[in-house]
């Protein structure tokens, strides 16, 4: 192709690559190294506020922004190095909690909390939508023909429902007197508070997941399994291969690109897991990185955003993705160049 | 919460586009509001939408939309709808216009009590008040010849009895989920010990003798409630009142006209409010007192803001109070206070009367660190000691990156 025909196809998606992802990440990058802060006066203000009846006046020293002539906010801009990630990171009371020997108490520490959470919950999902992802195509592929569409159409329902919607779905089954949960009352004859347990809304996250995900792992296998060479498959049956040997040894090698690329996948939309926290209000028991940055971000009911501390994490975030998916990339690359 | 907005908003744009029925004045400028989405606002709204050209948003989140939608040029609604809490960052940010002159001409029939003045000058007219008091069902109290608690220990007492006579699944609801809730439910709390959150330099006060007793007080009441808690907000608790499930409830009076929609309601003229309890004898109500109003953008023209004020007043006018008397506790004329407003009069009438919630910045973000840490204590990870103290240290944090600590 002329580099003139290839420059006029690819430039487009370059744009666009840089308008919504390279400038966004510089952006952030920049604002986690500094702070931008209203220049702030201490002003005695009298307030007058309803009361039922008559009104009540207080008069007392509030800190305000100094507005410009123009009626804008004053603010400054601070370069203030790593400051922003050692309060992430909670750096000061986990010198504490370490000088007391109080390992514990680390993981009361939000990032800390939130990153074994996102970490189990990634990890755990892994192999289950692998696996999940893998029987059913497998079972879709040797169901007898007419069987097929309905099939396929049932095991992508998950996937094609909304994320929020799904797990709110889910969570009406189990929280309060949910379906399932008065069920299991009846049954039981005990009283069951599932949304009181922070181990059985984890679980509830990671069913919600592996439920919504594996579908996506279906069709790629699915897809990869319509390429199994037959030939290879019936000389393995005449060797007396069984189908756990022909699965072990035949199909899973020859899948093992899409099982590489659909891990790949999962890992960085696990370790952004957020929908699950929204979905479930698992907030008071478990949390995401993801969450915490969007905490950060949300204004109070004074309009005060911790945009310092939430580029902070969301960079983070980005770190540990990346390191979860250097063993993966190394593998690939190794593939594709051999084991020199 | 997110649904249920924006089936209100969707509603309340189609009646936009009805005919300008009982509104004084043909309005022809186009007008836009955004508030909150609870019911009292979309009766106003709707009385707003009778003078034409007006399209209201009613949006549980529109407290982080409202600051940014204001600071734009021009500013993307004209009106807003704002409480004493979320009054804050347009003041800081000067986004909101004054009233003086608008009031003058067009809203001489407001009662001195709405204007609500900063430094004088009109910022905001409050339309109703709010605040968390004792809702009881008083079918259950008479069984059981209980009196209406008027402290906690008194509280915890019937709580006891009720349990024990097992006519509900729970005998209280408490609105503790995770975030803005439960630091509300704290600050409830908190003042009723006598409590303050910060001292003249803005340092956090809360580590203290009031704070632990509020956390303890909490805790013991926690008892006698769902154990879902931490997930439970007022839609949540107002449903268990409705559905049968609890006796009583430090409950929203706004909440208030739900518990006799019969379309929702098994409980309909059961429920009656009493004043908010006391924390100790002789303090104040264990609440905070609110009112609800709106503000006009600062950012657009003067014919506009006019055009908007007028709208406004329609909204907020008697006609408008007589039709809905029974959302909310009306601060406008012709209000008739009913049964379930007897306990927000009984709650801000009462001396020492409790403090209005504080509009300054400090407080957003000690609301912020109370609703993220408070939660470890409930669920047993930290004491309350420590708890409290790794609020005051989350708030130190925020308030070092917001500037108003060195």
């Amino acid at each position: 192709m002329k580099f003139r025909t290839f420059a006029a196809f690819v430039a487009p998606s370059i744009v666009m690559m840089l308008i919504f992802i390279a400038f966004p990440l510089v952006t952030v990058f920049l604002n986690s190294f500094r702070i931008t802060q209203p220049v702030v006066e201490q002003v005695e203000v009298e307030t007058c506020t309803a009361g039922f009846l008559e009104q009540t006046c207080t008069t007392e020293i509030k800190t305000q922004p100094v507005l410009d002539a123009a009626g804008n906010q004053v603010t400054t801009t601070e370069w203030v190095g790593w400051l922003s990630y050692e309060r992430v990171l909670g750096l000061a009371a986990m010198g504490e909690a370490l000088a007391e020997g109080a390992w514990a108490g680390i993981l009361n520490i939000d990032f800390w909390k939130a990153l074994r959470f996102t970490l189990t919950f990634t990890l755990i999902t892994l192999p289950l939508v692998i696996g999940l992802g893998l029987a059913i195509a497998i079972a879709v592929n040797n169901a007898a023909r007419s069987l097929k569409g309905p099939v396929i159409f049932v095991s992508l329902l998950p996937f094609i429902i909304t994320p929020v919607i799904g797990a709110l779905s889910i969570r009406w089954l189990f929280y309060g007197d949910g379906i399932v949960t008065a069920l299991l009352e009846q049954w039981l004859a005990t009283d069951i508070s599932v949304a009181a347990n922070g181990w059985a809304i984890e679980f509830l996250m990671m069913f919600y997941r592996v439920w919504h995900v594996a579908p996506f792992a279906f069709v790629i296998f699915y897809a990869g399994l319509q390429t199994v060479n037959q030939d290879t498959l019936e000389s393995a049956i005449i060797d007396g291969a069984n189908r756990w040997e022909r699965l072990k040894y035949v199909i899973v090698p020859h899948l093992m690109p899409l099982i590489i690329f659909v891990a790949l996948i999962h890992l960085m939309d696990a370790y952004r897991a957020f929908e699950e926290v929204v979905g479930f209000s698992s907030q008071a028991y478990r949390i995401t990185l993801q969450w915490l940055t969007y905490d950060l971000l949300t204004p109070d009911d004074a309009g005060n955003r911790a945009i310092s501390r939430a580029s902070a994490s969301a960079m983070l975030t980005m770190v540990g993705i990346m390191i979860l998916l250097i063993p993966l990339l190394r593998r690939t690359w190794r593939d594709h160049h051999g084991e020199s | 919460m997110h649904l249920r907005s924006m089936l209100l908003a969707g509603a309340t744009a189609l009646t936009a586009t009805g005919a300008a029925a009982e509104c004084a004045f043909d309005n022809d400028t186009p007008v836009k509001m955004l508030s909150a989405g609870f019911e009292a606002w979309k009766s106003v709204t709707d009385a707003m939408a009778e003078c034409g050209n007006f399209e209201a948003e009613l949006d549980q989140e529109f407290r982080t939309k409202q600051p940014a939608a204001f600071a734009a040029d021009p500013s993307l609604y004209h009106l807003g709808g704002v409480s004493n809490g979320t009054i804050t960052p347009l003041l800081n940010q000067g986004t909101v216009r004054p009233l003086d002159a608008l009031v003058e001409e067009y809203g001489q029939h407001l009662k001195p009590n709405q204007l609500i003045r900063v430094d004088g000058q009109i910022m905001a007219v409050g339309m109703m008040v709010n605040t968390q008091h004792l809702m009881y069902r008083k079918d259950i109290f008479d069984e059981l010849g209980l009196d209406v608690p008027k402290t906690y220990d008194e509280v915890l007492e019937a709580a006891r009895v009720i349990e024990e006579s097992g006519v509900v699944e729970y005998p209280l609801g408490m609105t503790m989920k995770s975030g803005w809730n439960i630091g509300q439910d704290f600050n409830n709390m908190f003042i009723g010990y006598g409590g303050w959150f910060y001292d003249d330099e803005g340092m956090p006060t809360v580590n203290t003798e009031a704070g632990v007793s509020a956390l303890e007080t909490m805790k013991a009441l926690t008892e006698y409630a769902d154990p879902e808690v931490l997930v439970s907000d007022s839609t949540y608790v107002q449903q268990q009142f409705q559905q049968g499930m609890i006796a009583m409830a430090n409950l929203w009076a706004s909440r208030g006209g739900a518990m006799d929609n019969a379309e929702e309601s098994q409980v309909v003229g059961d429920v009656y409010a009493a004043a908010a309890p006391r924390a100790v004898e002789g303090g104040p109500p264990a609440t905070t007192l609110w009112w609800d109003g709106i503000v006009v953008a600062r950012n657009i023209t003067d014919a506009e803001a006019e055009a908007a004020f007028r709208v406004a007043m329609e909204g907020i006018n008697t006609e408008m109070v007589q039709e809905s008397n029974d959302e909310a506790i009306w601060l406008i004329d012709g209000y008739q206070p009913n049964r379930l407003a007897e306990g927000a009069i009984a709650t801000a009438t009462t001396q020492p009367a409790p403090p209005s919630y504080p509009s300054t910045s400090q407080m957003g973000l000690m609301h912020t660190a109370l609703g993220n840490e408070l939660p470890a204590f409930f669920t047993g990870k930290r004491s309350a000691e420590a708890t409290l103290a790794a609020v005051e240290e989350a708030y130190i944090t925020a308030a070092k990156e917001a500037g108003l600590l060195e």
